[in-house]
Formats: structure tokens, C-alpha cells, sequence
């Protein structure tokens, strides 16, 4: 029998567990867990500069390594600070599980200094939460909440610990507990047989088909079997912006993303479509347009691991709860040997389909003239070519968002790391750093724009600290572009708080932490400053492209329309 | 639809406001809300009247369902089953009235539990809509104070919410 503190409980928890990295910032009601964090050294701290960008980071490690990612942070503000991450992780499922640290039990509830409810402030954000009223229950609390963050649909558990429950002195016996059990807790396994043969049926049957993807696939690890299921059946598959590299954007089978900016032919087809084959998608607003006018002819097969996604906002017609993966092995293995009862009427979809893919090809965007400001697009594009489409890609939220998605094209699934749920400004920079941590000899990339970059650009200073070699790519419009592009479309112009003075010269911002700028204005400087800046895989380098600041994200749905209602262009609409 | 939803929840601190924060986090209508705990101390029974359309009843079941420390729970209002809610009442009653009020509680089968000169205090119970009906009745002679528990219920037959 051993017998731990508190506070060495969960340090020896986190190397049970086997947690390698976790994210954090000390304070006053953390600081007994600093100490045991000190004490070992099999799991590594990483100390940010603010307590966002430690979730941001533990977020992104999360993503690229299907592993929760873990936040150590103090009470109140330090607590609260990792409030916009924590968000960011629940409207994208991320496993995530958050230590707060609390002031002394005897405190709580007195406005004690560095005092917050954060389990109160996090409760609509987080899939559940914990606080700790014994030491003794620490072992089993912590394996409940790596238990629930990451299984089921993941999300982030926050663990609320009273400083008073890590205290030195006070030592109590510690197990590892291999498994936790949790009454109410029971996540599906497997999808109804029957529901799943209907589903196929319908599927063998369809003259129109398509299937539309979603994170789901990503964080259920489905890619592979969803990539055989639409080889097979030789479907047209469509994926949302969390979806996307879930089935590989080069084949000839993918249409693309869709929805608000997705690709014009996999908006029309999902809108033409006879049958929607949605799986691990949430059928979110941003996808749907107006769901009064969402895919009028279609019938609709829903596979989700969360029961409450399925007819939350468009009726499925065939629903089956269950987790990607095993849904999908069931299909393949009764898709196995079956012909298509109409290939005639799939061949016809596939003409029609590759005929608005041959209308807007080519006319996407212009690409600047010599003399003219680059365009966002291109520069997206190069990156594309000098990583050979295989960066782990961060972005930030916003115009350089939907560029970076519409441009680079992803052949891998957790390949696009960005906050599509949330859409969280400040994203992009702390999650490269998680990923960098976790995959040190693979590009990673963020795209982002001065705007967002300028909200966590503190985190310079944690990659000098640890030597993290990301790029990061400034699409420099010097304005909030996407406020911007709305501001033109719906307020004539006028640019209220859209555009960015006083910018700083990011040149020598970047050199007083030491690292290496380069300021691209010209398509001549271009390809050279990529390649320069990845040239090294271990160094941090800071492109600084100036972009045409007038530029538009296009398709753009027409905001109320069905999803085939698209401004193509400033002066072109569907 | 008006809707009657019971809970098993487990009685945990803050078992209670994650229920709650539910429906208005996702704009669900609470009506009444009624909690105590149960034979087993570990858990607790809520129930929750709601009304909103098929589709927003599903999604509510669901969302509780998600809930981690929601254990089990029934729509009553899919089956057949009984409903009763309790209210006391302070009524003013004074001259002719006084006669008036015992009628009035006689018919509606309530009691009187508390008497002054002025007013009686009346326990009623039954479904929600004896009391409204009883609380119309009362509104002309002068209603002083009401306190509802909120309407609580169980399956008729043999069927049984437990583990």
C-alpha cells in the first residue's frame, strides 16, 4: 500500500495514465500540484504565457494525437482564462480534461481571494464536471474524467481541486484504478442491425447519392473505413470543414467541403441530391442554410455517436446511433458483393456533378497580375505545393480560415486543425505548438491573419522557452476580413471597426524573441520566402504576406436560401 | 404538448442546476419542477413539467439523457398515469365569506389547516388543473398567498422507474 498526497496522487495519476504533456500556468491554489509536478519527470508541464493558449494547445495535441490533452491552471482568473478554450473544445468534441485549482474548502463560497464557481461558469461548456471533496477520491475522479472526455462523443471535463485537497501533510492510499464504472454513463458500441440494413438498402437503391461526412468520422478514427464504404458504393462524398481529409480531397470521388463556403458542385449536389448518407455530421447551420429549404428531395440516413444530434435541427429519416466506425464496418460488410440497383441513374449523377465542377473551374478566383497586391487564395496554394500537401495546417477564424480550407487540399483526417464550432480568434498558434510537441519532425503550419494572431501572440515567448519550430503564415490584409466582407455585403461599405492600425511591424516583433520574419509582397518573393521558411523543420518562422485587403471568400451562401443559393463572386450568383 | 418528465438523478451537489442550466441554456420551458430524494439515498427524483412540440420533447429527453448524472428518466405523458401537485392557499375570509370559502373548499375535497379571524389556510391537492380551477373559484372572495410544490406523478400499472 502506498500512501500519496494529494497532490502527488495526481501527478502519479497523470503518469498512469500516461500523459505526456500538460499544458498549464501555477498559481496560489495549484501550487501544491506544482510541486509534484516538479518532483517527477515523466510528464512534462508546459508553461504558456495565458491560460487560453493552454487549452488552445492541449486542444490541438488532442486533435493530432486522438489523446486527451490536459490544463493545469489556478483558480479564479486563471480558471477563467481557459474559459474560451474550454468552449472551443466542447462545440468540436474534443477530449480535454481541464485541473482548476480551488481555494481551500473552508473558503469556498466566501469571495476568497482568487475565488470562481468554475465549475458554475463552465457548466454549459463541458461534457461534466467534478469537484473534489475528499483526497481519497482523487485516483478515481481523474480516471472518471479521462474516462469521459474521451470516449462516447469526447469533450472536456473540468476538475475542480480545493487547494486543501493536495496538501502535503495529509496522505492517503493511493491505487491506480484500472477502470471506472459509472452508472448512468453507457456509451453505444455498435449501431441497430436493422436500422443499419435499411440504411443500406436505401443506399443500393439511390439514384442520386451522396455522402456528407463530418468530425465525427475524424475523431471516431473512421477515416479508412469511410474511404473503402465510398470507393465501393462510388458515391460522391462531401465533407463538413471539421471533416475535411476524412476522405482524401484528391480523389476524383470528393467534392469537397460544403456549406456557407464549401465547393459550389458539393452545395448543388447535396441540393439535388435523392439521398444523404450523413455520418458523424451535425447538420449545423453553417451546413444547412435555411433547414425550410435544405436538400428538398432528399431522404436522409443520420449515423451519430450522440443521440441529441440526430433530428436536433433536420429530421433524419433513418437514424442510427452509434459510433462511426463500427457503423461503417457493418455497411462495408453488407454493401460487400452487392451491385447498385441503378448504375445508369449514378453514372447520370456523376455527369451532372462533373458538369458543376467544369462550370466554376478556373474561376474560383483571379490570381494577381505583376504589380498587384498577392491574393490570399495563391499564397494558400503555394503553401500547398512546398509542403506537398503534408502540413498539419492550424488555422485561426476568419477569411484565411475558409482560404486555408479551400485551398490546401487535405488527403489525411486531422490534417485541418481549426475551431469550426466555436470559431475561436486565437485558435491556430497554441494548437500548433500542441501538435508541433507532439509530431517535432512534421511541418506545422498556422494559417492565420493579423487580426487573430494578435490575440495569442504572447505565446512566443513558450516557443522560445521550448525550442518549437512552427510556421506561422500572416495573411496580412491589415483588416478583420471577414467582418469586413459581411460589412460590404449587408452595410454598404461601411467598415466599422474592421480594419486594423496601428499594426505592429511584425518583422521586429518576431526578432526580439529571436526567430526569424520574412515580409512577402511580391508573387516573385513568394515560393522562395516558403521555402526558406520550411527549409528547416525545427525553427520557427514568421511569413508575413501581404494580402489584397478587398479580396472575398467565394461561394458564400446566401444567407436564408437553400444550400445551392450561392454568390459565386462580387458580381455572380447562382 | 404539456409533458411531465421524471427523473432519477444522482444526489450529488450540483446535480440539480445542470438539469436546470439545461433547459435554459437550450431555451426549453420549465413549468413546474419538483425534486426530493428517494428511498435510495443516492438518488434523487425530479420531475419537470415542460410543453413544447414532438420534435422538442425528443430533444429534451435526449439532452437530459446525456446528462451524466441523470440515471434514468420517463415521459409520463406517454402512458397512462397519475398526477397530483399540492398547493396551500391563505384566503381572506371575512363576514358571509367565511361560509362561502368552507363550501367552496368542501366541494374541491381540500382542507382547512390554519385558521385565523381574517383568512383560513387551505391544503388542496390533485392534478394542475384542480388547483388552477380551485384558484379561479377563490380569486373573487381574495386570494392572499399561494404556494405550489409543482406537480409530481407516477406511472399507473406495474410499471416501475427504479434501477
Amino acid at each position: 500500500m502506498e500512501l500519496l498526497s494529494g497532490a502527488d496522487m495526481i501527478a502519479r495519476f497523470l503518469q498512469d495514465e500516461g500523459v505526456e504533456y500538460i499544458y498549464g500556468y501555477p498559481g496560489g491554489a495549484a501550487l501544491h500540484i506544482y510541486d509534484a509536478l516538479f518532483r517527477q519527470d515523466k510528464v512534462k508541464h508546459i508553461l504558456v504565457r495565458h491560460e487560453q493558449a493552454a487549452t488552445h494547445a492541449a486542444d490541438g495535441y488532442a486533435r493530432a494525437s486522438g489523446k486527451p490533452g490536459v490544463v493545469l491552471v489556478t483558480s479564479g482568473p486563471g480558471a477563467t482564462n481557459a474559459v474560451t478554450g474550454i468552449a472551443t473544445a466542447y462545440m468540436d468534441s474534443i477530449p480535454m480534461v481541464v485541473l482548476c485549482g480551488q481555494v481551500m474548502s473552508h473558503l469556498i463560497g466566501e469571495d476568497a481571494f482568487q475565488e470562481t464557481d468554475i465549475v458554475g461558469v463552465t457548466r454549459p461548456i463541458v461534457k461534466h464536471s467534478f469537484s473534489i471533496r475528499h483526497p481519497s477520491e482523487i485516483p478515481e475522479v481523474l480516471k472518471k474524467a479521462f474516462y469521459l472526455a474521451s470516449t462516447g462523443r469526447p469533450g472536456p471535463v473540468v476538475v475542480d481541486i480545493p487547494k486543501d485537497m493536495t496538501a502535503p501533510t495529509e496522505r492517503y492510499e493511493y491505487v491506480y484504478p484500472k477502470k471506472v464504472k459509472l452508472r448512468s454513463y453507457n456509451p453505444v458500441t455498435r449501431g441497430h442491425t436493422g436500422q443499419i440494413k435499411k440504411a443500406v438498402e436505401l443506399m443500393l437503391k439511390a439514384k442520386r447519392p451522396v455522402f456528407y461526412t463530418g468530425g465525427g468520422v475524424v475523431t471516431g478514427r473512421a477515416s479508412e473505413g469511410l474511404t473503402d464504404l465510398v470507393k465501393k458504393l462510388g458515391f460522391p462524398i462531401t465533407t463538413t470543414l471539421m471533416g475535411i481529409g476524412a476522405y482524401p480531397q484528391s480523389d476524383q470521388q470528393s467534392l469537397g467541403w460544403l456549406g456557407m463556403h464549401g465547393s459550389y458542385e458539393s452545395n448543388m449536389a447535396m441540393h439535388h441530391a435523392d439521398l444523404i448518407i450523413a455520418i458523424g455530421a451535425r447538420f449545423d447551420d453553417r451546413v444547412t442554410n435555411n433547414t425550410s429549404k435544405f436538400c428538398p428531395t432528399a431522404k436522409i440516413i443520420h449515423v451519430d455517436v450522440d443521440p441529441s444530434s440526430i433530428s436536433k435541427t433536420v429530421r433524419a429519416d433513418v437514424p442510427i446511433v452509434g459510433p462511426a466506425d463500427s457503423v461503417i464496418s457493418e455497411m462495408i460488410s453488407l454493401v460487400q458483393g452487392q451491385p447498385i440497383t441503378h448504375p445508369e441513374a449514378l453514372k447520370e449523377w456523376w455527369e451532372k456533378i462533373d458538369g458543376w465542377r467544369a462550370e466554376r473551374h478556373g474561376k474560383l478566383y483571379e490570381p494577381s497580375k505583376p504589380g498587384e497586391a498577392l491574393k490570399s487564395q495563391e499564397v494558400v496554394e503555394a503553401l500547398c505545393r512546398i509542403t506537398r500537401g503534408e502540413a498539419y495546417v492550424t488555422t485561426d477564424v476568419g477569411q484565411h480560415q475558409m482560404f486555408a480550407a479551400q485551398y490546401y487540399k487535405f488527403d489525411k483526417p486531422n490534417r485541418l486543425i481549426t475551431s469550426g464550432g466555436l470559431g475561436t480568434m486565437g485558435f491556430g498558434f497554441p494548437a500548433a505548438m500542441g501538435i508541433k510537441q507532439n509530431f517535432p519532425d512534421d511541418d506545422v503550419v498556422c494559417v492565420t491573419g493579423e487580426g487573430s494572431f494578435q490575440m495569442m501572440m504572447q505565446e512566443l515567448s513558450t516557443c522560445k522557452q521550448y525550442g518549437v519550430g512552427v510556421k506561422i503564415l500572416n495573411l496580412n490584409n491589415a483588416s478583420l476580413g471577414m467582418v469586413r466582407q459581411w460589412q460590404d455585403l449587408n452595410y454598404k461599405s461601411r467598415h466599422a471597426h474592421s480594419y486594423m492600425e496601428s499594426l505592429p511591424d511584425f518583422h521586429l516583433l518576431i526578432e526580439a524573441y529571436g526567430f526569424t520574419a520574412i515580409t512577402v509582397t511580391t508573387k516573385e518573393e513568394l515560393e522562395p520566402a516558403l521555402e526558406r521558411a520550411f527549409a528547416d523543420k525545427h525553427e520557427l518562422v514568421f511569413l508575413d504576406v501581404k494580402v489584397d485587403p478587398f479580396e472575398h471568400v467565394y461561394p458564400m451562401q446566401v444567407p436564408l436560401g437553400s444550400m445551392r443559393d450561392m454568390l459565386l463572386s462580387k458580381t455572380e450568383r447562382t | 404538448m404539456r409533458h411531465i418528465i421524471s427523473i432519477l438523478l444522482e444526489n450529488e451537489p450540483g446535480a440539480l442546476s445542470r438539469v436546470v442550466g439545461l433547459f435554459s441554456q437550450r431555451n426549453f420551458n420549465i413549468e413546474t419542477l419538483n425534486v426530493a430524494p428517494t428511498e435510495d439515498p443516492s438518488l434523487s427524483r425530479l420531475t419537470v413539467t415542460t410543453v413544447g412540440d414532438d420534435r422538442v420533447i425528443e430533444q429534451i429527453t435526449k439532452h437530459l439523457n446525456k446528462l451524466i448524472d441523470v440515471v434514468k428518466l420517463v415521459d409520463l405523458t406517454e402512458g397512462n398515469h397519475i398526477e397530483r401537485e399540492l398547493m396551500l392557499v391563505k384566503v381572506k375570509a371575512l363576514g358571509a365569506a367565511r361560509d362561502e370559502v368552507k363550501r367552496t373548499v368542501d366541494i374541491f375535497r381540500a382542507q382547512i389547516v390554519d385558521v385565523t379571524p381574517s383568512l383560513y389556510t387551505v391544503q388542496i391537492t390533485g392534478d394542475a388543473a384542480k388547483l388552477d380551477a380551485f384558484l379561479q373559484a377563490m380569486a373573487p372572495v381574495g386570494l392572499l398567498e399561494v404556494a405550489r410544490t409543482g406537480v409530481s406523478g407516477i406511472a399507473r400499472g406495474d410499471k416501475v422507474l427504479s434501477l
